[in-house]
């Protein structure tokens, strides 16, 4: 029998880039293959061909032993691919079932059948095990649950062929076992699965093949019975990758971030944050655990100027910074990294050079007389675009057209290049490859030990445990435990993250 | 019907009290009441056509500022052909043609060209200037009036029945317009490409939705209603063509259409309104009731759109794609 999907040869090139270099990929009924890759190889670009959004330069893609013309999403959907986008692609103000159903609409006495569709999604989210209320507005629901009407959009549209683009990126380590597990589902029933992914327990945990793409080219391929962690690592960079930070015991100097009972409501008006309090000091890193929608986000923003504080104090250097401004709370010597880098940490329109200076361009060196300075603003894009690896032809190029690793780079190098007194670190390393991982956790250790206060916000627990000097369990809106890195081991900051109590 | 009513409790409660409302003054003084509400309608019904051709764009995700220009540049065709023709079935469909044209133009621009929406609005608005008044010719004129059609029955009631149920053609159509794009928009398959498209076009191109080709379709189909407004005023409102013939009427229907919260009774609501505020005012103009020089009167509808949208800004919540072009990128 014919393979599910037979990639033959394929290549793609972007002004500048080859994205994919004669590519071939062949994905079985009822298999799981990853994709796996650094940031910017190509692994986005290949699955964008197979879903019909863009026409590969060269070569052939057959389905079920056809050749076939992916001139659109349509065409793609109609032959049973199904992708869940690396971006979201739902409709806010839209039910989840008008989502799922937009597109491959029901009618009922020509108009479109709400309550068709309503039933449908229930039934469906049933079966396979998706919990969602097919009447909410996507807006409404936290990223898991969106997540899932994606997985339910696919599945409604009965995909044989079903591309995951780096789902479990912003999935809590319980959903991203749940996914897993529909994976395996949907692969026993005999449907095939592309997953991307650069979580590599995912990937042992999951996939059937391995294949590897370096730079646009294909460059290996295994099986995850052949390998483990390390040697997935040496695949994708080419290099043995160090997954454990290295750094040195803290050396704790003069408090930079001081948070007295603070109160904040959160998106819903509800209590965000509870009489949270908080001290960060220069020259530590000070670790956020808590399970996703304990407050972290109001937490950060309301640090940051980005959230009403109702009542409670921030001080920043011993200045009240309460209820001041983004602009005001940067010039006290703040950087943020924000958790959502498409909305809130870049601009897709502007070049990088632009996107480097987005936080300094009213500088003396970056601004005169209210004029931009090409050149300075130039020669510092190149030098951040080569510190931290942001692959891209130039400087020029918008960042919209990075791969989504590199736009996460791009973020963390202007944010860190400035030399700020506190570094506010939302998700730092959300969808970065293996070794960037490696190099931006350096970095982040390097601006601590260069005086620097560090508040880390992240969802991996690992990340938490492997970079902070002290770790804050959040829970409810409030920090329920400090503890001494020493101190913080997986399974007792697991209990307190659920709300469990000390002993 | 009583899923209806509870689901639309509020604009049913407000239809009545107005209703009501307007038969108390209809019993106190039925002659004024009547020629108030009359002029209401006619002043509105451009607006409310106006209004759904840009409901209709910025729902897809095209802001539609060139309405001014396809409804000048429409009752202009509408007027000349009839005049020339000799009849006024060939005036008004050449003049909806022409709002289809116009229509046309503007979907390639913004969408295929991606042209700034704004600019190829303006566009619109200074070539429909340029054109109806290079080609105007005075002395023309239509061959008869648009007769008015009489419901029966309907016209019979007091008030309602000569103010809805015994006019022309124009308003019978609108009226439907109004009621099938209300429920088009909202109950369709189509209003919900429409409106993903104008929210998020990257998730309606993912489901396999085709944007372009959505976007220039319904701009194009409103150009046809700006058609119908165009030809309605020269036709059947005015009787006669003459320079900058809409006097602004376009961009007035931008704020009604704001004000609609881009919904189309909500905007026919507001058009209404608006009609009614103008209508009061020369009433009691003529009656010597107030004596404001007749400027201020005049410019009682760009008052109301500036004090409407202050109050309205903020509360209702545009497309979120609109004034976009759509690019595929990674
Ligand atoms: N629309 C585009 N225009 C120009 N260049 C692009 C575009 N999309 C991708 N590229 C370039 O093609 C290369 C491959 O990008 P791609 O998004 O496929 O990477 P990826 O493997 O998915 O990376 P990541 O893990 O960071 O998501 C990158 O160098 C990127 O800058
Ligand atoms: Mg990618």
């Amino acid at each position: 029998m014919a393979p599910l999907l037979e990639v033959k040869n394929v290549s793609k090139s972007f002004p500048g880039v080859l994205a994919n270099d004669n590519i071939s990929l062949t994905v079985n009924a009822g298999e799981v293959v990853a994709l796996l890759g650094e940031n910017g190889a190509g692994k986005s670009t290949l699955v964008k061909m197979i879903y019909g959004l863009y026409p590969p330069d060269s070569g052939e893609i057959f389905i079920n032993g056809n050749k076939v013309e992916l001139t659109s999403p349509k065409a793609a959907i109609d032959l049973g691919v199904g992708m869940v986008h690396q971006h979201f692609q739902l409709v806010p103000v839209f039910s989840v079932a008008q989502n799922v159903a937009l597109g491959a609409e029901k009618k009922r006495y020509g108009l479109y059948d709400s309550q068709q569709a309503e039933e449908d999604v229930a039934a469906l989210s049933q079966k396979y095990g998706l919990a969602v209320d097919p009447a909410v507005k996507i807006e409404d629901l936290p990223v898991g649950t969106q997540q899932r009407v994606e997985i339910l959009k696919v599945l409604y549209r009965d995909a044989k062929l079903l591309i995951l683009d780096e789902p479990t990126a912003v999935l809590t380590p319980q959903e991203t076992d749940e996914l897993l597990e529909v994976m395996r589902g949907f692969a026993k029933q005999g449907v095939g699965v592309i997953f991307i992914t650069h979580k590599l327990r995912e990937v042992l945990a999951v996939a059937d093949r391995v294949v590897v793409l370096r730079n646009g080219k294909q460059v290996g391929e295994t099986k995850p019975s052949e390998t483990d962690q390390a040697g997935l690592a040496k695949m994708m960079v080419g290099r043995s990758v160090v997954l454990d930070v290295k750094k040195e015991l803290a050396k704790p100097k003069e408090e930079v971030l001081r948070i007295e009972k603070i109160v904040v409501k959160d998106d819903r008006n509800l209590i965000g944050l509870n009489e949270l309090s908080l001290s960060v000091k220069a020259g530590e890193i000070v670790g956020i655990a808590g399970v996703e929608g304990n407050g972290q986000r109001e937490l950060v923003q309301a640090i940051t100027g980005l959230r009403k504080i109702e009542a409670g104090k921030v001080y920043i250097n011993n200045v009240d910074a309460t209820d001041s401004s983004p602009y005001q709370v940067h010039k006290m010597g703040v950087a943020h990294v924000p958790e959502d880098r498409e909305r809130d940490g870049l601009v897709a329109s502007y070049s990088i050079a632009d996107n480097l200076v987005l936080n300094r361009f009213t500088e003396a060196e970056f601004s005169k007389r209210g004029v931009r300075q090409v050149e300075p603003i130039k020669k510092l894009a190149r030098f951040l675009v080569e510190k931290f690896a942001v692959k891209t032809p130039s400087i020029e190029t918008n960042a919209g057209a990075l791969s989504g690793g590199n736009k996460q780079k791009l973020v963390i190098a202007r944010e860190l290049a400035w030399g700020p007194k506190l570094l506010v670190a939302a998700q730092p390393t959300r969808g970065v490859d293996v070794g960037s991982i490696e190099f931006i956790h350096n970095q982040i250790v390097q601006a601590r030990d260069n005086g620097a206060a560090v508040l880390l916000v992240s969802a991996e627990l690992d990340e938490v445990l492997g970079l902070a000097d002290r770790v804050a369990v959040i829970y409810a809106g409030k920090i329920v435990a400090e503890l001494d890195a020493a101190a913080a081991d997986r399974n007792k900051v697991g209990r307190l993250m659920a709300g469990g109590d000390t002993n | 019907m009583s899923k209806f009513l509870t689901r639309h409790q509020k604009p049913v409660l407000w239809t009545l009290l107005v209703v009501f409302i307007a038969y108390g003054f209809y019993f106190w003084d039925s002659v004024r009441t009547t020629s108030i509400l009359n002029f209401t309608l006619s002043y509105a019904l451009p607006l409310i056509l106006a209004a759904m051709v840009g409901i209709i764009g910025e729902r897809s995700g095209v802001v539609n500022i060139g309405i001014e220009g396809q409804m000048l540049f429409s009752a202009f065709v509408a007027f000349f052909a009839a005049a020339a023709t000799g009849s006024l079935i060939m005036g008004a469909f050449l003049g909806m043609a022409a709002g289809l044209l116009a229509g046309a133009f503007l979907g390639i621009a913004a969408v295929r060209w991606e042209m700034d929406q704004i600019i190829a609005g303006v566009v619109i608005n200074i070539v429909a200037a340029g054109i109806t008044s290079f080609y105007y010719t005075p002395g023309k004129s239509l061959p008869a009036i648009v007769p008015r059609i009489k419901i029966p029955v309907l016209s019979e009631i007091p008030l309602l029945g000569p103010v809805f149920f015994n006019k022309s053609v124009f308003v019978y159509l609108t009226l439907i317009i109004v009621v099938v794009l209300q429920i088009m928009l909202f109950t369709s398959k189509w209003g919900l490409r429409t409106r993903a498209v104008g929210e998020y076009p990257s998730a309606a191109d993912t489901a396999g939705i085709n944007v372009f080709r959505t976007r220039i379709f319904n701009v194009a189909i409103a150009g046809i209603l700006a058609g119908t407004a165009g030809a309605y005023l020269s036709l059947d409102a005015a009787g006669w063509f003459e320079r900058g013939f809409t006097a602004g009427r376009g961009f007035l229907a931008l704020a009604i259409m704001i004000f609609g919260a881009w919904n189309p009774l909500g905007a026919m609501a507001a058009a209404l309104f608006f009609g009614f505020a103008s209508g009061m005012a020369s009433q009691l103009q003529a009656d010597e009731v107030i004596n404001i020089p007749q400027q201020f009167i005049n410019m009682l509808p760009y008052v109301m759109t500036l004090v409407v949208l202050s109050f309205s800004a903020g509360k209702v919540r545009p497309p979120a794609a609109v004034g976009q072009p759509y690019k595929k990128e990674g």
